[in-house]
């Protein structure tokens, strides 16, 4: 596939830390994926992997900056700080939280989209190491 | 980052992790490479005097081969909104049970009924969201407080209304005959008639359509869908039978072997009936 177009895509877009190996400890899984390639590991090898990436972040810009220009600044400032506030919202260090007041906020409880059906979070099969994880997270590491 | 303090969850929708195995498969197959369903259809839609009529036809191809012959292309949105799909079956199947989804919950959460406008703004962002790689190409008709309407939604977003419209491989054919016979507020009769041809001539003309016709006759009194509406005149005359008797294959030995098993626990648990 010719990746050469989606440059422009990595440009205008919200800054990601690059598409680093999917293997476990960051070391490409050559099993798996293939062997490695500098190619694939700076650029997307689907056009709409970048653009899917950072869906949610863009079209929260646009909308706080529209916001913005029809009311005033204090509007997307109210909102940001509910939004922080109900980012906060989480379990215990281990376990990953559904983010139901986060998700309530921006609209997620009215409507279904292929978020809800695909890869869903709750179904995932990946487990952390928990004594790390709640080490870090106390800052006891 | 993959440390193993650091736990994340790959984030909910679309996973493009195959693209890179996809495209470094890509010269290996050499044309033996598994082709979706496609519906290579001809679907179209009328607007007359009290509501809308939406029609297809049941072919459903994978490559060059027929892989369903009664293939239902007319999906239901909302109890007063229907949508032809054309394109890769399993595509328009989803996107159009997912615009279904979101009409119900608007419409227990307001109460009120969906408007076709409704369904054809969803789809419109969310087919343009994905760039076209969505293949849908649909045809919404309904009937709401505004009255009848038909609208065509593309494959990268793009929207048409008209009052006939069709779409898929043999849209051309079914267009040269809707644009021949359309009149302004049709009766009925006259309309199913119109699309009936019109699907026809799809059929006949394009080899991505075939079998029969279905149709959908959507009015402020209800909906009416008729599958089939009209069946194909070229039945299966199939003249050898391909099922096998019961001892076709001859058996050369046979040999049993028992299963010895003991019993080594036993509970009972009571089921409560009261």
């Amino acid at each position: 596939m010719n990746t050469r177009g989606l440059r422009s895509q990595l440009k205008d877009s919200v800054p990601v830390s690059g598409l680093c190996p999917q293997g476990q400890y960051g070391i490409q899984d050559s099993l798996r994926s293939g062997f490695t390639s500098v190619k694939n590991e700076l650029l997307p090898s689907h056009p709409l992997e970048l653009s899917e990436k950072n869906f949610q972040l863009n079209q929260e810009r646009m909308n706080y900056s529209t916001l913005r220009n029809i009311q005033g600044l204090h509007a997307p400032l109210k909102l940001q700080m509910e939004y922080r506030a109900a980012r906060q919202i989480q379990r215990l260090p281990f376990l990953q939280s559904s983010n139901l007041a986060l998700d309530t906020l921006r609209g997620g409880d009215e409507s279904i989209g292929f978020e809800d059906i695909l890869n869903d979070p709750a179904q995932s099969e990946m487990m952390g190491e928990p004594h790390m994880m709640v080490e870090y997270k106390l800052g006891l590491l | 980052m993959a440390l193993s303090n650091l736990l994340e969850i790959p984030a909910a929708g679309f996973n493009f992790d195959n693209a890179t195995r996809n495209a470094a498969l890509e010269g290996l197959f050499e044309g033996q490479k598994p082709k979706p369903m496609k519906t290579g259809t001809t679907i179209a839609g009328v607007v007359f005097k009290d509501g809308v009529i939406l029609a297809a036809d049941t072919r459903a191809t994978s490559g060059e081969v027929v892989a369903d012959k009664m293939c239902d292309k007319i999906h239901y949105i909302a109890p007063n909104i229907y949508c032809c799909g054309a394109g890769t079956a399993a595509d328009t199947g989803k996107t159009t049970d997912l615009v279904a989804s979101n009409l119900a919950i608007f419409s227990l959460n307001s109460g009120r009924n969906p408007r076709v406008i409704m369904a054809v703004n969803i789809l419109q962002d969310m087919l343009y969201r994905y760039r076209g790689q969505i293949g849908a190409n649909l045809i919404l008709g309904g009937v709401d407080c505004t009255g009848n309407h038909l609208y065509t939604v593309g494959p990268y977003g793009s929207v048409n209304t008209m009052p006939y419209l069709s779409m898929g491989s043999g849209d051309l054919a079914a267009l040269g005959i809707l644009e021949d016979g359309f009149k302004p507020n049709m009766e009925l009769e006259e309309a199913k008639q119109l699309v009936r041809v019109a699907i026809h001539a799809g059929i006949m003309s394009d080899l991505g359509s075939g079998h029969n016709i279905d149709i959908c006759v959507i009015t402020r009194q209800g909906v009416d869908h008729n599958r089939p509406y009209q069946e194909s005149e070229y039945k299966d005359n199939r003249k050898v039978n391909y099922r096998y008797r019961p001892g076709t294959t001859t058996i050369l030995t046979e040999k049993v072997v028992p299963l010895k098993l003991e019993l080594v626990q036993e509970t009972v648990q009571q089921m409560e009936t009261a």
